[in-house]
Formats: C-alpha cells, structure tokens, sequence
C-alpha cells in the first residue's frame, strides 16, 4: 500500500512541483495518473520508490515512511520503469541489462537464466538478446527498460509513459500484462497521456494540475467529463467524442469502450427497425 | 510531379546483418499530407532518413535503388543541401533546442546558409506566426512547454522554407491537447502553404483525418499504400498490427452487424458521429 500524506516538493530551483498531495493507492490496484505536461505527475511517483522525498508531508510504502528506507530496499519492492529509457540503460547487452539488478538482488544464477528468459520472451526482445540497447529503436529500448524491472518481480510496478514509441501490438501486451499482474494482486500505477489507451484498460483514473489532484474516480466517469479534461488538457477518448455528439438522441455520454458502444448503436437501431 | 520518389529502395546500417528497409519504391506528389505507420522497427524512420540524405550520407552504411527528393538525387547531394527543401522534425524537440532565444533558434539555419539581414527577419517573423509563438519569441526555449518546444522546432524548420516536412512521432511527448494543437499547424501549413507533410506516426486515432495518403510499412517493407480510408478499412491492415482508429473500427463493427452508415469509412470521431446521426435522426 502506499500512502501520500499532504506532501509537497519543490526542486533545487525553488519550483514547487506538488503543492499538497495526499492519496491512497490499496494493494491491487491499478491506477492511471495523467494531467498536462508538468503538472506533477512524474514528481508524485517518484515519490513511491523513494527517489524524491517530500518536503513536507509523508509517504508510506507498505506501513515504512521513504524517509526512513534506502532506494535500494524499497526497490525490491517497488519497481521503477522511467519515461526515458536512457536514462536507464548502460549494459553491452540486452541480457546483460535485464540480469543486472537480479544480480545485485543476489538471485541465483539459474534463476537469473529463467528470469532473463521469461522477460525477454513476454516483451518480444529474445531475437536481441546479444545486441547492445544502444542499436535498438527507441519503442524497444523502453521495452528492454520494462523487462528489466519486470524481471525481479515486484510487487507495485510504476510505469512513466509506458505507451510512447509504442505500436498497437506492443501497447495491447502490454495491456494484458497488466490485466495479468492484476490477477497476481500486484499494483501497477502508469503515468500517461495516451486517453485510448486508458479508456482500453479503464483503471482508477487520477487527474493532476499544477501539483495537485484535481479528480480521483473511475476512467469511465473521469474521461467522459469534457470540462475536467480540458482543464488538464487531455482530450477524450475517440469513442466518448462520438458519444458526447450522439447525446440528442437519448445515448448516455460516458461511453469509452468500443463493445459497449456497438451494444448501445445497435440496441437502437434495433428499436428504430433498422435491424432485424 | 512526384516531389519524392523511390525506386528499390533497400538500406543497410554498418555492421547490420539485413536491411532496415527493403526494396522501397514510393511516389508522393507535391502537397499531399502523408501519413507513414506501421509496427515498431518496421524502417520508418530509416525511410525518413533517407529523404533528407541523412541516410547513407550521416549513417553511412549501404544503399541501393534511387532516390529523388525536389528533383535532386539525394545521394549525390550533401545533407546539408537537402535542408533547404526538407525538414526534419523529431521526436524529442530538446534535442534539436539550444539557442538562448526562440527567435535565435528559430533564425539559426538561415544565418548558416547566409540569408540577408531583413530576408532573415521576414522568414523568421512568418515561421514564429505560422506556429503561434511568436509572442514568446524573446523568451528561452528551455522555459517553456514540451508543446511550445515541438512548435520552435518547427518554426526552425519552416523558416527555410522547405517544400517537404518530414515529421517523426513529433508529439508523444505531449499531452493530448497541445498534441492535437501541433497537429492543427501542421495540417494549416499542408492546406494553406501547400507544404507536403511526411507525418510518421503510431496513433492514427490522432492523425489519420488529416492525411491524404497512407503508408503501411511491416518488415522494412511497404506492405500497403494509398487512400487511408480504403487501407483502414481492410483487413489485412489490421492483421499488420496497424492501430485503426476507433471510430474506424466501430464502423466497421456496425456495418458487419448489417447497420448501413453510407459508404464513406469514417476516419475521425466527428465523421463517425454525424453518420450516426443521419442514420438514427427521428423520422416521422
């Protein structure tokens, strides 16, 4: 569990990236914290693993205040995959990048073998097991940052921008890695931009501007409020666009999933003797 | 006139065990707006690098077939000669920003091809118009936003007023709406300035209404090329691993369930809407 107590920040520059932010994310959940560029979001989760701690204010990681815990130990615990995968990346090999941590856990080396494996396979980089990072496009070098979080398991997962560079494909694996990890009750929190990818896997959605939250609740409500979104310059999903202009004839506006709405279109036009 | 145009196009990066892109052969006409997609590692971006020469010329390596960009062989001419007719706008705009003022950035490639003083003023002046930031020309490109930043980086480039943009993924680092507002300029400047766009891009949920002209690229290869509205609605584009965009795909589910909408496969979320509204619209 984790737990924000009113915390604030403020970088070297004296900018004050979260002006009191307090939140509770349960074990098992799954969480989507999106708002505008700068608005807090990567300071807030930077929070959870202990890479910034708050000027004022507390954070609880399963009950221990960051303050009083190492990077290092709440790492195990709490994995980290940046926006930017370089500024994670330093190994020869892809191999070599994803067994690195597991080492510095002290797994043993047949372990760190079947781990290595399992990650390289479920993220579609085992054709680049021997090849440096570096000569991988940039949707794959994030991929190889992902897996060698993933490799050690653990049991809250913080993604920064997951879906960036990345195609169709990869985004729904992605998708149903999460699903996965949410059948295992571990808890993922992505920061993201990407409304069709949120209104796909409709988790808690937390809206941040200018370092606080300004919404807390359920995708499906949060994404379909056009005047909240603007406000965090977020955009609705393409399924909500069509719904909101389909009000005049009686659909409800907070539609984002492309089932239910085919379930609602044909419904009418089924009254309307359109359809068989 | 095909203002680009390939040949069997294959490349190879240095020390590359099979090509990036293979055996390529594209024709875009002058003032198209063309949208590149395809799954990741797919060449695009290596095909980009090909119409301005940074490809063979900067990464070296080997490449075979022929290439014409603005009626130039780009293998026979140096990069920085293509500038004036393609520009290159890239993912990440902090990469391609280092002046101490907008203004400054914006004007750099002109005072290196040695423009005259009051030419330079008037091109600088009307790319910082067309991309809305030209009240903050004074102002330093590392304190502003990751939108106004990808808006720098492309006065930068508009200001040489190329007859092409070449644009790869130049916003997912934004948030959606300063997204769709980058989008709009760019779509301005095909319309009104007859500017061809070379857009590549994953998320044609965003993207696809503004093009003319689509791209699938799969292996190196291009597997599909035409009008988007006709590849988004085929089968074998989805199978690629392309992302349709949502109201495509919910037109499509509609029409297999035997829901008639017209004959227009709709590509953004407005044309999708008003069809449904002429379908479902009360008769009495």
């Amino acid at each position: 569990m984790i737990e924000a107590q009113d915390i604030r920040y403020a970088y070297a520059n004296k900018v004050e990236a979260l002006k009191g932010v307090t939140l509770t994310i349960k074990d098992g959940e799954f969480v989507a914290i999106m708002g505008q560029n700068g608005a807090g979001k990567s300071t807030l989760v930077k929070h959870f693993n202990g890479l910034l701690k708050p000027s004022k204010g507390k954070v609880l990681v399963d009950g221990v205040e960051t303050t009083k815990s190492s990077v290092a130990a709440l790492a195990r615990n709490v994995g980290f995959v940046f926006q930017n995968p370089d500024h994670q990346l330093f190994s020869e090999t892809v191999e070599e990048e994803i067994a690195f941590a597991l080492k510095n856990f002290g797994f043993k080396p047949e372990v760190i073998e079947k781990r290595v494996t399992w990650a390289l396979n479920l993220l579609s980089l085992t054709q680049y097991r021997k090849t440096s990072p570096f000569l991988l496009s940039g949707g794959e070098r994030k991929r190889v940052a992902l897996a060698s979080v993933l490799a050690w398991d653990p049991s809250t997962l913080i993604l920064d921008e997951p879906t960036i560079g990345q195609d169709h494909e990869q985004k729904e694996k992605l998708r149903q890695f999460i699903m996965q990890m949410q059948t295992q009750k571990k808890t993922v929190v992505i920061v993201t931009h990407d409304v069709e990818f949120v209104a796909e896997c409709n988790p808690r959605v937390i809206l941040m501007k200018e370092g606080k939250i300004v919404a807390d609740g359920e995708g499906k409500e949060i994404l379909t409020d056009p005047a909240l979104l603007e406000l965090s310059s977020i955009v609705l999903p393409q399924i909500a666009q069509v719904f909101t202009k389909l009000a005049p004839l009686g659909f409800p506006k907070d539609v984002i999933d492309i089932y239910e709405a085919k379930a609602a279109i044909l419904k009418q036009a089924r009254e309307k003797g359109m359809l068989k | 006139m095909a203002i680009i145009e390939t040949k069997n196009l294959t490349y190879t990066y240095p020390g590359a065990t099979k090509p990036s892109i293979v055996d390529v052969s594209i024709k875009v006409e002058k003032g198209e707006f063309v949208l590149i997609t395809g799954p990741s590692g797919c060449g695009k971006t290596t095909l980009c690098r090909t119409f301005n020469g940074l490809v063979p010329h900067f990464y070296q390596g080997e490449l075979k077939g022929e290439i014409t960009v603005a009626g130039i062989d780009t293998l026979k001419h140096h990069t920085y000669e293509m500038a004036k007719h393609v520009g290159l706008v890239f993912q990440n705009p902090e990469n391609q920003l280092f002046a101490l003022s907008i203004e400054k950035d914006v004007a750099f490639g002109l005072e290196n091809v040695g423009v005259p003083r009051e030419e330079m003023r008037r091109k600088v002046d009307w790319a910082l118009n067309q991309t809305g930031i030209y009240d903050i020309r004074e102002r330093s490109p590392h304190e502003i936003s990751g939108g106004q930043q990808q808006r720098v980086a492309i006065a930068s480039v508009l200001a040489m007023e190329p007859e092409v943009i070449v644009l790869d993924e130049p916003t997912s680092f934004l948030d959606p709406l300063s997204a769709e507002k980058i989008f709009e300029v760019i779509y301005k400047l095909n319309k009104e300035q007859g500017i061809t766009v070379i857009l590549v891009e994953h998320r044609l949920d965003l993207t696809a209404k503004y093009s003319n002209h689509l791209i699938v690229m799969d292996h190196g290869a291009v597997r599909l090329e035409g009008d988007p509205r006709k590849i988004l609605a085929s089968e074998e584009t989805r199978l690629i691993g392309v992302g349709i965009p949502k109201a495509t795909l919910l037109y499509q589910m509609l029409k297999k369930e035997g829901l008639n909408l017209g004959d227009q496969t709709p590509l953004s979320s407005e044309e999708l809407a008003d069809q449904l509204l002429e379908a479902l619209k009360p008769r009495d």
